[in-house]
């Protein structure tokens, strides 16, 4: 690494969170800079002659020209070490509980400086190499157990390689020496403690298809617009539609080794609401807290504007790094449209020229670079470990119009597309995803992994409802108009078998104990049941079994609760297969006139 | 430092004025403006240049001129003098005492623009608030800390609504320290008058802070006028433990305030011409709703606004609602059928509803009951429309009772009295009381247990009522 060269300059102008300073010959772009006698943390955002334009991470009130700016001839970095997860960390990566002890108020003041790990913890070091074995960046030294559910794998650091001279077993702080690589003579001293520029994808060796699913229990997502591991998601939706809730169950349900959670620009109760509740809830696989697999990162939206940018920025790297180590990884963040304001605000002060609706031209590429930094890979290393990010972004467009820029730039690169509806949540429908308008690219590719589960009948079960919920949505046109008695009777079982997989299986309750999750194979029972229903229906229909005595049949009751099964009864569900066919027999006329009407 | 006084004004519009040659100067300083005639105005730096400052005035610019006029940075960011005595007392839109009765004696002098919470210390609001209004608190319960706006309209009952939520809004745990701020930014004098005359004939004077922007007031002040009466709802709730209500009214006006300097500013404008920073500059005001670790008291605020052409995706509702707790929305269809208060149940939402009720908040059916009417009511809703365009006859008889139990609903449930004040029991058992108007198989959303309990005693009752 190059020596970092200090540059000293002084402020010239201060416009809310812009200030240029002058005397920066030197400095570089996307430079951290301290501004001020307080400190403030900032980034250099424009270099014209020897001034630089600098965003700073804090609030700039007091600051006066002539105050000095200093560079560290460093770009923006987080730190990399045991002790991320369970950490709950502002936008650039200081950990709220410190700020608090440091400030010792329950307010954020500024010029706070606290270290992002703990440097005094003393971590137990095991290690999976031993000395003399020759290494490459990206191979596992060692592991620490960061936390019950977590193994943290300390990598060698990219650009280094060689033999491993020296491995230090036993307790250590993550600033200590734990190994030294002998590169034909240079030795590297590795620590567990590292860096990384959050601006910069961290390299992987081989990008690989997504078709591995990543379930999240929540039966719209999963088995109809389902999210592949590595996978890219949008959530756009007006304020009230649910974005929120709909995030939080992602980043508790989501089958993720890790989870990131960034809350940008949004409210400070819902962080608090997640730091408050993931201690108490236990993860459906392993049986753990959810904390212990969660580190949160909030920049509420009454804090600085262009932490906000950032903090995207640090929670992706964040998520690389573990990506890195081998796991699956899901980034929730809520929301990228405050992120985007963040850009606008900043661009507008840089007096840039303004693109669409003043957001700045390179919007576009900005989210698609965010955005392709997800994905399911080989990470680098020797042992061809496989890793993943999915990256699940809200979105929220201003007066619920999907046709604003942010949104239709994010839905240019994600492919999933979970649209949620104002209609749908008055209802209270939740979650309110519009199931005519939501899509999932990734539908093709992961049916046959699905197929191979459940005796190849995954696919089908879930495009014939789809197709009972697209003919719904068109005999409502009907309806509406002449009403439901001009129905034909298979038509009436449709919508009747329609609102049955509306009610009984795509709506859920978050906030119920049981239903709030659902695993694939309760998902895959419910809807199998909902079918059967409508096919043993359609055939005693054609019998002559009279209509209403059909659709007020006690099993429909059964059918409607199966949501609220533990996982561990779910089995009952097989059985309604017997009470239907037995209900519905008794009601069909003896000998079956297929031609009643 | 000595204050430093300057007469280099280079120019003057709408409402900042540049001044020239400065040392020295600080972001976002308070500026105190004498003008030839002795007139004192304040106002705060926007923007420097090196020596030069951008200076935005909070009582407008008219009057000043660029040779006698006197411009002095004070060092310090403009700070509110707050104290206990605060309750009772009426000030103007700059927290300067209008009420004829003494200056205040500062306790503590606070910036008004207040620091942002650590999301970290919050403690998360889930204390339940009684306001005796069934559609609140029946359906979309208020709970300590949150922020719940009203989105009304021109024409609406917002302010009697408002009022009647300030006089009764209690906690059912039983009596607490519990204060009202009261913001009023750029409302008629009438309006204003009617809201301090409500409190004073209900006694609630005592316990309430009013901050008064009217409408003929310099635009410009109305910037402030929020963040003062927050800044004093902040001493109240965390230096004197109070339970504070912040009421803001009407935040449309404050909006086009703001719009009004980004204009003179000439930034790049936003949606509908207002700035692009009126999500964050919203959001700081908003936010300091709440409540802290280790501190028992809370600050909840009720912002009204009226929404332009009724329209909820104008950009002032719009981001309002992203950043509020949800929000109360008022209907012109339920007004002019004469409903007092006017909540248009569906789209209206309180987002912490779940963590005030249930079980030891409120009631154990609470949750249930709530959804279930809601279901109930948009489903008779739509079984209206439904009649509207083929007749009643092309309803079914699940439809009819649906629809029926609809406006049964908003005459009896919606519907209720300026001074009625309903205790949640009340509420709930009426929810009850009208669920017996649908067939016990369509209520979905209730447990059973629920049913049984609250549901079949009233049937029986009923039934025997019909028999006899």
């Amino acid at each position: 690494m190059p020596e970092k060269k200090e540059v000293k300059g002084v402020i010239e102008r201060i416009s809310g969170s812009l200030v240029v300073a002058g005397g920066m010959e030197g400095a570089s772009m996307q430079d951290v800079v301290h501004i001020g006698e307080l400190g403030l943390v900032g980034e250099i955002l424009e270099v014209n002659g020897d001034k630089a334009s600098i965003q700073v991470y804090e609030e700039t009130s007091g600051l006066m020209p002539g105050e000095p700016v200093v560079s560290m001839g460093e770009p923006l970095s987080v730190e990399l070490g045991p002790g991320i997860i369970e950490q709950f960390y502002d936008g650039i990566q200081r950990p709220l509980e410190l700020i608090e002890n440091a400030a010792k108020s329950p307010y954020i003041s500024r010029g706070i400086s606290v270290p992002a790990l703990d440097r005094k913890k003393k971590w137990k070091f095991e290690p999976k190499v031993k000395a003399g074995d020759e290494v490459i960046a990206g191979d596992i030294l060692g592991t620490v157990q960061e936390t019950v559910v977590v193994e943290h794998r300390i990598m060698v650091p990219y650009g280094i390689k060689g033999k491993v001279a020296k491995i230090e077993k036993g307790e250590h702080t993550i600033e200590d020496v734990i190994a030294v690589i002998d590169d034909n003579g240079t030795k590297h001293e590795v620590r567990m403690l590292q860096r990384w520029p959050v601006r910069r994808p961290r390299p992987v060796k081989t990008r690989l298809a997504p078709n591995v699913p990543m379930t999240t229990g929540q039966r719209v997502v999963d088995a109809f617009f389902p999210v592949a591991l590595g996978g890219t998601a949008c959530v756009p939706g007006p304020f009230g539609s649910g974005k929120t809730v709909i995030q939080h169950q992602f980043a508790k349900w989501a089958q993720a080794q890790i989870v990131v959670y960034v809350g940008c620009g949004e409210r400070g109760n819902e962080m608090t609401d997640v730091l408050l509740e993931f201690p108490e809830l236990d993860d459906p696989q392993t049986g753990q807290p959810l904390m212990k697999r969660t580190t949160l990162i909030a920049n509420t939206s009454n804090m600085p504007v262009a932490a906000r940018e950032a903090s995207v920025y640090t929670a992706i790297t964040l998520a690389e790094y573990y990506r890195d180590m081998g796991y699956s990884v899901a980034l929730m963040a809520d929301s990228t449209s405050r992120w985007a304001e963040a850009l606008r605000e900043m661009s507008g002060r840089l007096e840039e020229m303004p693109g669409e609706e003043g957001y700045p031209a390179y919007l576009g590429t900005r989210l698609a670079s965010f955005y392709e930094r997800a994905g399911r890979c080989i990470v680098n290393g020797k042992d061809g470990r496989e890793g993943s990010i999915t990256v699940i972004g809200a979105v929220s467009p201003p007066g619920g119009d999907l046709s604003e820029p942010v949104t239709q730039n994010t839905l240019r690169v994600t492919k999933v597309f979970w649209g949620l509806d104002a209609n749908l949540a008055y209802q209270r429908h939740f979650p309110a995803i519009n199931w005519l308008n939501s899509y999932s690219l990734y539908t093709e590719r992961l049916d046959p992994y699905w197929d191979e589960r459940f005796d190849d009948q995954w696919s089908g079960l879930r495009v014939e409802s789809m197709s009972l919920l697209e003919q719904e949505a068109q005999l409502n046109e009907v309806v509406r108009l002449v009403g439901i008695d001009a129905l034909s009777r298979d038509e009436r079982m449709v919508m009747e078998t329609a609102k049955s997989l509306r009610e009984d299986f795509l709506h859920q309750n978050a906030f119920h104990e049981i239903d709030t999750y659902a695993s694939m194979e309760k998902q895959f029972k419910m809807l199998r049941t909902i079918i059967n229903f409508h096919h043993a229906g359609l055939d005693a229909l054609h019998k002559g079994a009279p209509m209403n005595k059909l659709f007020n049949l006690p099993v429909r009751e059964q059918i409607a609760r199966m949501r609220y099964l533990e996982e561990k009864d779910i089995g009952q569900i097989d059985k309604l297969e017997d009470t239907i066919k037995e209900q519905i027999n008794a009601i069909v006329p003896v000998g079956g006139d297929s031609n009643a009407a | 430092m000595l204050p430093r006084e300057y007469r280099t004004i280079s120019s003057i519009s709408g409402p900042l004025m540049m001044v020239e040659k400065t040392q020295d100067v600080r972001f976002d300083e308070l500026v105190e403006i004498t003008l030839a005639n002795g007139d004192k105005r304040r106002g705060r730096v926007l923007e420097i240049e090196k020596d030069r400052a951008l200076v935005q005035v909070f009582e407008g610019t008219s009057g000043i001129e660029n040779e006698d006029t006197k411009v002095r940075f004070v060092g310090k960011v403009l700070t509110l003098p707050v104290s206990r005595d605060m309750l009772g007392r009426v000030f103007n839109g700059r927290g300067e005492p209008i009420d004829g009765g003494a200056p205040l004696i500062a306790e503590q002098n606070l910036d008004i623009n207040g620091m942002p919470m650590n999301p970290f210390s919050r403690d998360y609001p889930s204390e339940f608030i009684q306001t005796g209004i069934s559609t609140i608190d029946g359906l979309n319960p208020m709970v300590r800390g949150q922020k719940l706006p009203i989105f009304s309209a021109s024409g609406l009952p917002h302010n009697r609504m408002a009022a009647q939520i300030a006089r009764q809004a209690t906690v059912i745990s039983g009596h607490e320290d519990f204060a009202v701020v009261f913001a009023a930014m750029g409302i008629t004098f009438e309006e204003a008058s009617f809201f301090m005359e409500d409190f004073r004939r209900t006694g609630a004077l005592q316990r309430t802070v009013l901050y008064i922007n009217l409408a003929d007031d310099p635009a410009i002040e109305r910037i402030s006028t929020p963040r003062i009466a927050l800044t004093a709802a902040e001493y109240l709730a965390f230096e004197c433990n109070m339970h504070v209500v912040v009421i803001l009214t009407d935040l449309t006006n404050y909006c086009e305030a703001l719009r009004e300097i980004s204009a003179a500013r000439k930034e790049v404008p936003g949606r509908r011409g207002y700035p692009g920073y009126l999500y964050t500059d919203l959001a700081t005001m908003y936010e300091r709703a709440g409540r802290l670790k280790g501190k028992s008291g809370s600050i909840t605020q009720i912002p009204i606004l009226t929404m332009p052409e009724d329209d909820k995706t104008h950009p002032i509702p719009d981001l309002t609602g992203y950043i509020t707790e949800g929000q109360i929305i008022l209907s012109r269809s339920l007004h002019r059928q004469g409903i007092y208060p006017p909540v248009d149940v569906m789209p209206s939402l309180s987002r912490l509803k779940d963590k005030g009720i249930g079980k030891g908040k409120t009631r154990e059916d609470h949750a249930d009951l709530m959804n279930q009417l809601f279901a109930a009511y948009a489903r008779g809703k739509e079984a209206k429309e439904l009649a509207v365009i083929l007749g009643e006859g092309a309803l079914s008889d699940e439809d009819k009772a649906f629809a029926k139990f609809a406006d049964v609903f908003e005459d009896k449930y919606v519907r209720q009295g300026e001074y009625e004040n309903r205790t949640i029991q009340e509420t709930l058992q009426l929810g009850w009381d009208l669920l017996t108007m649908i067939p016990v198989k369509e209520l979905k959303r209730i447990r059973d247990a629920y049913i049984e309990k609250y549901l079949n005693p009233l049937l029986k009752e009923k039934s025997e009522k019909g028999a006899e």
